[in-house]
């Protein structure tokens, strides 16, 4: 009895390894550099968020660590419980499977992450039948449970999202996405293209369930104010390299480098 | 007495890289020390860099010099060298600040702002809600606004929205920037109140308060900070 206490207190003091490490990524495309020398470490529950114009080579890397591209050289580790995965030494079909079970990717654009013209209940339930799920009643009741959460009204399950205004779309993307319950999740300007109103309340939704869920994740953005609010640690890009990172709030308000000094003076955030 | 934090040496430099590179000299050479149950509070004129010495205190700002050592779980850790993750975690548990502005998502409602601190600390939805109400009382805010979002509020009851979300879950280091400015007598009174209580309570506060009865009345000691910005320019 007593050694299991103490097992658990074990594992309680014992450090958590980083969910996510890598080891200086690069992507070329011939002689352009899209990303390189790109090296940190994702611990669970923690929101990193990359920022930089257009170019910089930010949506390059997050393809990268997604698994949608293969980086021209380094390491993407995922710790998958405990075992550490080169995710881009695996075999095709084991990587797939990978980043089904473990892993979300929330896109710019959701028509990139939905199936248009499936119901809304079918986008969110189609997740829990890849896990495994078989209910029918127990997977629509899920489903109905997630439109919920993103503020979509339930009642509106059987519609397909082709008849959702924008914003509801991205969210029920982000239902999509997160029904499977990820440990980590990639997103590419998740409000780009959203009226700023909708934006606020969109983000307040990511929020709160990256933090109660405890997922780690990467947001790529150019928008600054979103990177203050999702965000713990920024990476500052510029022509393919990091040139600054650190505590979000410490990057913006005392900016080191010449340009994210230019940034940060540029906008309000 | 326990030492809570330690200043050694500290300077900060701006250098504006996109006008000329610029040198802006704010702080230069400063060390104090803090024990638990203290709050020191840091006076000086305008401009000596009162506000830019809370913010590298709390890792907003990054020292170009010096030493900022926190007591965080029983340890001193230097804030100046500390990574990312180390600082939000002291943050999480040791280390709170305290401004006299409101800054939230606009729709979340009063009451979920202020209990916020306590959920994240682990304190049941249901406790948590009935100690938020209870603080929100205290200071004065009526309980018709609790469900509402603090955006349409006045100054002084946003101000106090925010007191009461930072003094829900009082830290062993507490950084107030002005917390008092511009709310009336009575509230001005609980808010000494409640650094009274986190002093006994055994945290160490360091502070900016311009209002000199509350300066008086709040602070167990006062640390002076001479401008060595005014000093380069003169």
């Amino acid at each position: 009895m007593s050694a299991t206490i103490d097992d658990m207190r074990a594992r309680a003091a014992a450090p958590p390894a980083p969910i996510l490490q890598v080891e200086n990524v690069a992507r070329y495309y011939g002689e352009r550099v899209g990303c390189r020398d790109v090296a940190f470490d994702l611990w669970p529950g923690e929101v990193l968020g990359v920022v930089g114009e257009s170019g910089s080579g930010k949506s390059t890397l997050l393809r990268c660590l997604a698994g949608l591209d293969t980086p021209s050289a380094g390491h993407i580790r995922f710790d998958d419980d405990g075992v550490l995965l080169d995710i881009h030494a695996l075999p095709e079909p084991a990587r797939r499977a990978l980043m089904r079970r473990a892993w979300g990717i929330v896109h710019q654009n959701p028509r990139d992450g939905l199936r248009m013209d499936v119901s809304a209940g079918g986008n969110v339930g189609e997740r829990l039948m890849d896990r495994g799920a078989r209910h029918y009643g127990q997977i629509r009741a899920r489903a109905a449970d997630w439109l919920g959460r993103v503020e979509i009204d339930p009642a509106r399950i059987d519609d397909p999202p082709r008849r959702f205004s924008g914003g509801m779309q991205q969210r029920l993307q982000i239902a999509r996405v997160l029904v499977s319950e990820p440990r980590l999740v990639f997103m590419d300007e998740p409000t780009g293209g959203l009226d700023v109103s909708v934006q606020a309340k969109l983000l307040d939704l990511l929020r709160v369930l990256v933090r109660d869920l405890g997922i780690a994740a990467v947001i790529v953005t150019h928008d600054l104010a979103v990177a203050r609010l999702l965000t713990d640690r920024l990476m500052v890009m510029k022509d393919g390299r990091v040139i600054e990172q650190g505590l979000t709030d410490q990057v913006l308000d005392d900016p080191q480098q010449a340009y994210t000094q230019l940034l940060t003076s540029a906008v309000l955030v | 007495m326990t030492l809570m934090v330690r200043v050694t040496n500290v300077s900060k430099t701006f250098v504006l890289h996109n006008q000329d590179g610029v040198r802006l000299p704010i702080l230069s050479a400063i060390g104090f020390s803090v024990e638990a149950g203290e709050c020191v509070v840091l006076h000086g004129p305008s401009g000596a860099g009162k506000s830019t010495l809370l913010r590298l205190l709390y890792g907003n700002y990054k020292c170009t010099d010096g030493r900022i050592q926190i007591r965080h779980e029983g340890e001193m850790v230097d804030i100046a060298q500390a990574d990312a993750r180390r600082i939000l975690d002291i943050r999480r548990r040791t280390l709170s600040y305290v401004s006299q502005f409101l800054r939230v998502i606009p729709r979340v409602p009063t009451l979920d702002i202020v209990k916020e601190p306590l959920v994240t600390r682990g304190v049941p939805v249901a406790a948590a809600e009935a100690r938020a109400g209870a603080m929100l009382a205290r200071l004065n805010i009526p309980e018709r606004l609790w469900r509402l979002p603090p955006a349409t509020f006045s100054g002084g009851e946003q101000q106090r929205v925010n007191i009461a979300r930072s003094f829900i879950a009082i830290t062993p280091v507490m950084l107030l920037d002005e917390p008092t400015a511009s709310l009336d007598a009575r509230n001005r009174d609980i808010v000494i109140e409640l650094i009274e209580e986190a002093r006994m309570a055994g945290s160490a506060l360091i502070g900016i308060f311009h209002d000199e009865a509350v300066r008086e009345r709040a602070a167990s000691r006062r640390f002076d900070i001479h401008s060595t910005n005014a000093a380069e320019a003169a």
